[in-house]
């Protein structure tokens, strides 16, 4: 197939039509979290940066930084453990019921969230009996993040084989020996970018957490959404809204740097 | 060294490396989530007694019959399968020329800065993504002010999650598009096959099972949402809604639990038919 230039450049245009759709209302936050108008009058009457001095000073939007950054912290050492096990099992064996395993890892983000949340939160409070909570809101967490670092592993793991950790083996490493010498230095950046993928997902997530939280739990994004139609705290959500944007940036920034652009695809599914 | 204690026995044992890397994992997944949805069904056949003083443990189908008689949830299941469809359709089709694109005309450099441009929205929240359409389709607002906004309803709710799972199609697409040689494409146009010949019989069948894998996501997501709704969709309500406000507001978990089995049932249903393509593989 030869794309004549006439493709080439319709091709071209609506990519760049598509890209628009996708940044304007991003900026748009952006623009508004410097519009004087309380009620982001548009076009901007004015612009000021008192509403991002008041952010800054807003106690609520600190403080439920501090939980969500917890929450995908603790998050994202469960699913770093239990993905890269699963990973190394699934692509080191053969085993019998190895395709429903692979479907189980994936069924957490495959399924609605307002499944996921449900289901999570009457078994927590309906049949174990438990309070919700911060614990429940990470084991949530850890439930689905799992999946990200399952995929970021198994992707590195079947690039490279495993005639690298053979080899290890065959010159009289152990099982654990192996691991710290070869395993883990081989997935080292994979991991630290499906980890990476695991944090954010974490901080940004809210459907499952507004079932798993219960009233004493607030993380950023419950922060946000409680204040969303708030007229008066209109203008600081909006900055911290901005703020994230800003900020999201890094993240794969990161990841760009320690793998490269088709692990970094892989790693945002 | 390498013999010594449990490390030892480890390598002499396969099966006994395998349990035990894959205990931990399933413990969680398998018994604790899949724990869940049993209970999450087991829940659904439970009732509320009449005083909201909490869950009466006797088995019962009154809630299933209250989902299938009364109207109201017919069509919220509907709007929700319907907008669910719309989302999925409207971003297949701004996702595969963006694909085409990314994958086959651009240059090596502007590949790699336009994965960037389209992986960065992913890592912007969720919220803040909803919220920005909120503004747009605000009245007075910029679509407003150009005689463009619909105002908050269905269509700016399928427009929003369309927005937002955009990504989630198109990077399966172009991983699909980028995997496929450009000499398999130079190699049908040497045997003679046109342009459009070549999108059907090359591109197409490596297409089709990304746009899949796309789709369980677009899907899923659409299915699984309730906020978007409430910031853009003005009063119409999502399934999503209903289990959330049954949940919540009504105290009525065995209901939400109900309501909820009916994206559990489109899901599995969806999964189990798509598994033959080859698209979970490519998850």
């Amino acid at each position: 197939m030869r794309l004549s230039p006439l493709t080439r450049a319709l091709l071209g245009a609506f990519t760049a039509l598509a890209l628009v759709f996708v940044y304007l209302p991003l900026s748009l936050v952006l623009l508004n979290s410097f519009n004087t108008s309380r009620a982001f009058a548009w076009p901007p009457p004015g612009l000021t940066t008192r509403w991002w001095s008041q952010a800054w000073s807003s106690d609520g939007a600190r403080s439920a930084i501090v939980v969500s950054l917890e929450v995908a912290a603790i998050a994202t050492v469960v699913a770093l453990v239990l993905g890269t096990m699963a990973a190394m099992a699934l692509h080191r064996f053969r085993f019998f019921g190895r395709d429903t395993v692979s479907l189980l890892i994936i069924l957490p983000i495959a399924l609605p969230g307002v499944v996921t949340g449900i289901a999570l939160a009457n078994a927590f409070t309906t049949m174990l009996g438990l309070e919700l909570g911060f614990l429940t809101v990470v084991v949530s967490h850890a439930t689905f993040c799992i999946v990200t670092v399952f995929n970021n592993a198994i992707a590195r793991m079947r690039r490279l084989g495993t005639t690298l950790e053979d080899a290890s083996a065959d010159l009289g490493a152990g099982t654990f020996t192996t691991f710290r010498l070869v395993t883990l230095p081989m997935l080292r950046s994979a991991l630290l970018a499906g980890g990476l993928l695991s944090f954010a997902l974490s901080f940004d997530e809210i459907i499952v957490t507004t079932f798993t939280a219960g009233s004493g739990v607030t993380t950023l994004p419950i922060w946000i959404y409680q204040n969303l139609f708030r007229p008066n705290q209109a203008p600081v959500v909006n900055v911290v809204a901005a703020a994230l944007i800003v900020l999201s940036i890094l993240p794969i920034w990161l990841a760009q740097r320690l793998a490269g652009t088709d692990e970094s695809v892989a790693a945002a599914r | 060294m390498a013999s010594s204690g449990s490390a030892g026995l480890l390598h002499r044992s396969p099966r006994l490396r395998l349990g035990l890397l894959l205990g931990p994992p399933m413990l969680w997944l398998g018994v604790l989530y899949l724990g869940s949805l049993a209970a999450l069904f087991i829940t659904s056949l439970w009732t509320v007694d009449a005083f909201g003083a909490g869950i009466q443990r006797t088995w019962t189908l009154e809630n299933f019959r209250t989902l299938f008689t009364l109207d109201v949830y017919r069509t919220i299941t509907f709007r929700t399968l319907l907008t669910a469809v719309a989302v999925t359709v409207i971003d297949g089709l701004v996702a595969v020329p963006v694909a085409l694109f990314m994958a086959k005309v651009a240059s090596p450099r502007w590949q790699r800065i336009l994965v960037i441009l389209v992986l960065t929205p992913l890592w912007a929240s969720y919220l803040v993504k909803a919220y920005a359409w909120r503004g747009m389709f605000s009245t007075g607002g910029p679509l407003d002010s150009v005689g463009l906004s619909p105002g908050y309803g269905l269509s700016a709710t399928i427009v929003t999650l369309a927005y937002l799972w955009l990504p989630y199609m198109v990077l399966p697409m172009y991983a699909g598009l980028e995997r496929l040689p450009d000499s398999l494409l130079e190699a049908s146009a040497d045997l003679g096959a046109g342009t459009w010949t070549t999108m059907r019989r090359v591109v197409l069948p490596v297409l089709f099972p990304a746009a899949v894998a796309g789709s369980i996501f677009t899907f899923s997501l659409t299915l699984g949402d309730y906020i978007a709704v409430k910031i853009v969709g003005g009063t119409n309500q999502l399934l999503g809604n209903v289990v959330y406000d049954s949940f919540l507001t009504g105290n009525n978990m065995p209901f939400a639990a109900t309501v909820s089995l009916i994206p559990v049932v489109v899901m599995l249903a969806y999964l189990t038919a798509v598994r033959r393509t080859g698209a979970l593989e490519n998850l």
